[in-house]
């Protein structure tokens, strides 16, 4: 069906021109919503396959191991972020096992609130990202996949790995049209009580959003600066607001 | 110090934030902050308690002190007591019985606002069931102008919002037409802008200045930027109709904006002196809700819904021509599901109108609550009911640059049938002369085929604006 409404949709995702059913829109239009957020629930309460994800990393020749925070579940992860913020105790364990090697950076991969995310994107966005950090002579950490992850989480385990840079690779709340969109949050010198004004975020990094290469370049470019003016936050973000402005299908 | 014996037990709550707090009806961010009662007998007991304080304690017992915190302040400086008169002698209980009763009627409500504290009203809405709230909020009558009368008596308005995750110029006006056809935007044409470059707020403020101007719609646009960004853009000559600005209840969440009273005043001076409205000069536009204090990190251990209410205390100074709770943004950790939401919504909008302000809400929910499309429905049907000023207006209730679902324009729809609500008069006409509403007001549809068959097209001057 080609009409008025075709010609305005090409500029945006919104559901515009909706069918009518009386005041309300049809059924079909009604049942395409439905479906949109019973993917988008589904996707925040999926699990990640922690061991098909690990392996994938080892397929790279990439170090990983997993770790859980301190929400047992995913009701408690929804209802108290602060323990989702928490590394499990085992996890502070495993972590205080490896070798006490300053590195430039540390990769944190978690669920967040789209597991789903990461299963798509993770891997390839470290596909793009990590053949330059290894160009450009970055020490990696082992990469720390984490389970009912938050963002802060990454401080503590970036310091626990004596890292310079964490970046927390994580699922991000779903939209209705966008159920797998991830995000990565870049902290400088990561520790306890950092604020979310002291990280750099990029954010919607999937095919219809931001490309996994346009985001790799995004990340190359904030790590570079974050490095050499050792900061991250509002005031890196200030100086990289025309980056930060692209559109997201560019 | 608060003592009630309830149920064979003796309960003790050690302030009045304690008490009100503990009185609150349960909800996830009062958990979350270690301030809700422990069991629901103590939350009882605690509304008991409650119901015996004289509401004359409220203005001598601050629950974040005078001396640091300019919310309290404002609130204790700019108290009315000749207007609290009328109900200086109650308790919070019997002020619950005395607003259910016939005294209570519009003009009372009217009269009575300046004299009511933020901490009042939470207090008595804390009392107070769902079917309170509606029949109390009813009765209250806040109108305020600009191009267009907002709050009239069997009226319900709607902001039209259309987000688009990069801001693009025609993503926006695809979206604004769609609304327009429906109806929807008499109570703002109001982006949340992907950029915060003020050159890019100027071309938006712009783009629908332009609009407005073109299609002579007797309404106002705002791009919902930080207040200091607008200040700027006023200073540059932009069209700026509408101040924004995110407020909280106390000091230092309003910092975590970066904002303060100072800051807001000279907004409020600036857009004043524009002169753009024709009808009145109420130029703000304040958004609020549950749960921004704790997630700052600035609750003072105090409970969210009287923080809430103490944020409409800043917005009343500033006599707004909209403010609305964005009530289920927040996510499940401070409101966890459809009931809750449902409540807060409810309670937020009583206490904005008991406190006389013009109080809209954006019925809306993120996909990590436990919620959905039937609890929204929910809402906003009860809302209409308690005689809501507006609601927002999203195509297809998805808003694809903030990813959570608010009201659609076929919702406004649904509620303004159901209740016979008729949007602003001016706007109103403007629909029946566009030839967009028929006679009756009903919105003839645009979308799909007409009765023969045929693809419809855009009414001339809609089309038209796409052309340039």
């Amino acid at each position: 069906m080609s009409d008025a409404w075709t010609h305005l949709r090409a500029h945006t995702s919104a559901r515009i021109g909706l069918p009518r059913a009386g005041n309300a829109v049809t059924t079909r239009e009604h049942l395409a919503f439905q479906m949109a957020h019973a993917q988008a629930q589904d996707a925040v309460h999926d699990a990640l396959d922690v061991e098909s994800f690990l392996a994938g990393l080892r397929r790279r020749d990439l170090p990983a191991l997993a770790v859980r925070s301190v929400a047992h579940d995913r009701a408690t992860y929804l209802k108290r972020p602060d323990l989702g913020r928490t590394l499990s105790d085992s996890g502070h364990a495993l972590l205080q096992t490896l070798p006490p090697n300053p590195a430039d950076l540390a990769i944190v991969i978690a669920d967040g609130l789209s597991a789903r995310a990461v299963k798509r994107h993770a891997l390839a966005l470290l596909d793009m990202l990590l053949p330059v950090l290894q160009q450009e002579q970055w020490t990696l950490a082992p990469i720390v996949v984490v389970e009912q992850g938050r963002v802060a989480i990454g401080d503590d385990i970036g310091a626990a790995l004596n890292a310079a840079i964490v970046a927390v690779l994580i699922g991000e709340r779903p939209g209705l049209s966008s159920p797998d969109s991830l995000g990565v949050y870049l902290t400088w010198a990561p520790r306890g009580g950092l604020t979310d004004g002291e990280r750099n975020c990029i954010s919607n990094i999937r095919p219809e959003g931001l490309s996994y290469g346009n985001a790799a370049a995004r990340m190359m470019f904030l790590l570079t600066e974050a490095r050499r003016r050792k900061l991250t936050g509002v005031m890196l973000k200030d100086e990289t607001l025309a980056l930060a402005v692209l559109p997201a299908s560019s | 110090m608060f003592a009630i014996a309830a149920g064979g037990t003796q309960y003790r709550f050690d302030a009045l934030k304690t008490l009100l707090a503990k009185a609150s009806p349960l909800r996830a961010g009062d958990a979350l902050a270690g301030v809700a009662a422990a069991n629901a007998t103590e939350r009882v007991a605690a509304q008991m308690a409650l119901a015996d304080l004289p509401l004359k304690r409220f203005l001598t017992d601050a629950i974040i002190p005078y001396e640091t915190d300019e919310v309290t302040r404002l609130i204790i400086d700019g108290h009315d007591a000749q207007a609290f008169s009328a109900v200086a002698s109650l308790t919070v209980g019997e002020f619950r019985d005395w607003l259910l009763s016939e005294d209570a009627g519009t003009a009372a409500l009217t009269a009575l606002a300046p004299g009511l504290m933020p901490e009042m009203v939470a207090a008595v809405s804390k009392l107070c069931r769902n079917q309170d709230l509606i029949a109390i909020a009813a009765k209250c009558n806040v109108v305020t102008r600009f191009r267009g009368t907002l709050g009239l008596p069997g009226r319900l308005s709607a902001r039209l919002q259309p987000n688009h995750p990069t801001d693009d110029s025609k993503g926006i006006l695809a979206s604004t037409i769609d609304g327009l056809l429906l109806g929807s935007g008499d109570a703002v044409i109001g982006i949340n802008p992907a950029s915060d470059s003020p050159e890019r707020c100027h071309e938006l403020l712009s783009l629908l200045d332009d609009l407005r101007q073109r299609l002579e719609v007797p309404t106002q646009t705002c791009v919902l930027t930080h207040v200091t960004t607008a200040i700027g853009l006023m200073e540059r000559g932009a069209p700026v109709d509408l101040v924004f600005q995110s407020i909280g209840g106390t000091e230092a969440l309003n910092r975590s904006f970066a904002v303060d009273l100072a800051t807001l005043r000279e907004s409020h001076d600036a857009a004043r002196s524009l002169k753009r409205g024709t009808v009145g000069d109420n130029v703000m536009y304040f958004e609020t809700g549950q749960g921004s204090a704790l997630s700052a990190n600035a609750h003072h251990g105090c409970d969210q819904q009287t923080l809430e209410a103490r944020a409409y205390a800043v917005a009343r100074v500033f006599a707004p021509l909209l403010v609305n709770t964005v009530v289920g943004l927040i996510g499940p950790e401070y409101l966890r599901d459809g009931k809750e939401i449902i409540r807060a919504g409810l309670e937020d909008h009583f206490c904005g109108k008991l406190l006389g302000l013009p109080m809209g809400c954006d019925v809306c929910y993120t996909n990590h609550a436990a919620a959905d499309q039937d609890d929204m429905d929910t809402l906003l049907t009860l809302l209409t009911a308690a005689g809501v000023t507006y609601i927002m207006g999203v195509p297809g209730a998805d808003d694809v640059m903030l990813n959570y679902q608010s009201t659609s324009f076929h919702d406004l729809l649904y509620a303004r049938t159901l209740f016979d609500r008729k949007p602003a008069p001016e706007f109103e006409a403007w629909l029946v002369r566009m030839g967009l509403a028929d006679a009756h007001g009903r919105m003839r549809d645009e979308s799909g085929r007409d009765e023969s068959g045929r693809t419809k097209s855009l009414p001339a001057p809609f089309a038209a604006l796409l052309k340039s």
